[in-house]
């Protein structure tokens, strides 16, 4: 979808704020809001493309105006009301009530098993990749209104395939829930002169990892 | 803005503490999070996982060819040989600086990062200012980290918009020759990882108190 957190090559937000010896967490509430997308997560009730869907969905004024873990809570909240594990009169105080059986709770037991084992969306697939390294492509002019994981800022534009990844998970359909679809998936090389004319760089190029689907031959 | 978690006093809370708060209460009373398993959540990431695992990558990487080029094949494998696995981390893949090409990594769609190896990202590396300008502007970008590259080195900017997590392996500088793995590691900064910072020269580390 155009929305807000599609942010390659946008202007006017300002300098690059640092802080030194910054914590992983600036407040106990983002604690919080992370470890509680986690846990649910982990209930496996949703996939991660789902996830991004939920933020990035939020209104772009919204998004822009809101800390990272603001985006967080609000896409935890969106995607567990759409459920109905938790509702809207529960977070205004209504008594709580479970209606929703999920079967898969994170326990303290499992947390570094589920940690360190993550899970690879990569996937074994027999259908032959359409592009080799060196080939040209451009990326396809598509403006989807739900989930895609290609940037606006490259649509249009041609590029070389530089990496063949394999297959994975497309996150178009698996964030809408309509299965998990692997494509081959490539590394391609944009130069910044291609992608900004005569603003670009001559001495730089702009590599991202793009499904097959996005691509068409030049 | 301070953190106020007084549970006698719900008046200094902000909005977004209050929702959070209301949220895990209700989560843990209808029995969908264990609340031991959210503080072990947290504990990895502010206690456990952090850049000092990727500064061990490229440590080995820079002491030893057999494993940099088992990097170089297999990203995920050769870290994960070191004990740096899992979410956010499952299929790595490493870039290695030169003088005459410099990586850097950015998510302009969200905030994908390599979490083994370098924990949570900063907050600038989530922010809109980075992901918005890494990809048009890395030089303007990198005069903020105070970098300055010579103007014929090509500036690769990774942007990590499918599943795969880049590691940037920075340049060993001069200076360095028969230092070990443990003292090489100290000279390994989490930015020299995401390619907006250089590795520090040992004076320099020395300075910092990073090296004795």
């Amino acid at each position: 979808m155009n929305s807000g957190h599609d942010l390659g090559g946008m202007h006017g937000f300002g300098p690059i704020g640092f802080e030194a010896n910054e914590p992983a967490f600036h407040f106990d509430w983002e604690r919080k809001a992370f470890s509680l997308t986690l846990a649910i997560g982990a209930t496996g009730i949703w996939n991660i493309d789902a996830s991004r869907y939920a933020r990035e969905s939020l209104n772009p004024a919204e998004y822009l105006s809101s800390s990272y873990y603001q985006i967080w809570l609000a896409g935890l909240i969106k995607l567990l009301e759409e459920r109905d594990i938790v509702s809207g009169d529960e977070m205004a105080g209504a008594a709580p009530e479970r209606r929703v059986e999920l079967t898969r709770i994170l326990e303290a037991k499992d947390v570094a098993k589920v940690l360190s084992s993550g899970g690879s969306t990569k996937r074994e697939t027999s259908s032959e990749p359409a592009f080799a390294i060196g080939d040209k492509v451009r990326v396809k002019n598509r403006h989807p209104q739900s989930h895609t994981r290609m940037p606006r800022y490259l649509r249009g534009h041609t590029g070389t395939i530089a990496a063949s990844h394999g297959a994975f998970v497309l996150p178009d359909t698996n964030a809408r829930g309509e299965g998990e679809q692997p494509e081959p998936c490539y590394g391609v090389r944009f130069e910044a002169t291609e992608l900004w004319g005569e603003d670009g760089d001559p001495k730089q190029a702009v590599y991202a990892d793009l499904w097959e689907s996005y691509l068409e031959r030049v | 803005m301070s953190d106020h978690s007084h549970d006698h006093d719900h008046s200094h809370l902000t909005n977004t503490e209050l929702r959070v708060r209301a949220l895990e209460s209700i989560l843990v009373e209808k029995g969908y999070v264990d609340p031991e398993a959210l503080n072990l959540l947290v504990d990895t990431y502010e206690k456990k996982v952090g850049p000092k695992n990727g500064a061990r990558v490229v440590a080995k990487a820079w002491s030893d060819s057999e494993f940099l080029d088992w990097l170089r094949r297999d990203a995920s494998a050769a870290i994960g040989s070191l004990g740096y696995t899992g979410r956010q981390g499952e299929d790595m893949i490493v870039k290695e600086n030169t003088p005459a090409i410099h990586n850097m990594v950015v998510c302009t769609l969200c905030s994908c990062y390599p979490w083994p190896v370098l924990g949570l990202p900063p907050v600038w590396y989530k922010s809109a200012p980075y992901r918005s300008r890494a990809v048009n502007d890395p030089r303007g970008v990198l005069s903020e980290f105070g970098v300055t590259l010579p103007e014929d080195t090509e500036i690769r900017v990774w942007d990590s918009t499918a599943e795969l997590r880049y590691l940037v392996i920075p340049m060993r500088l001069e200076g360095t020759d028969g230092m070990n793995e443990d003292d090489l590691a100290a000279l390994v900064t989490r930015d020299s990882m995401i390619g907006t910072g250089l590795a520090l020269d040992p004076g320099e580390a020395r300075k910092q108190g990073l090296l004795a």
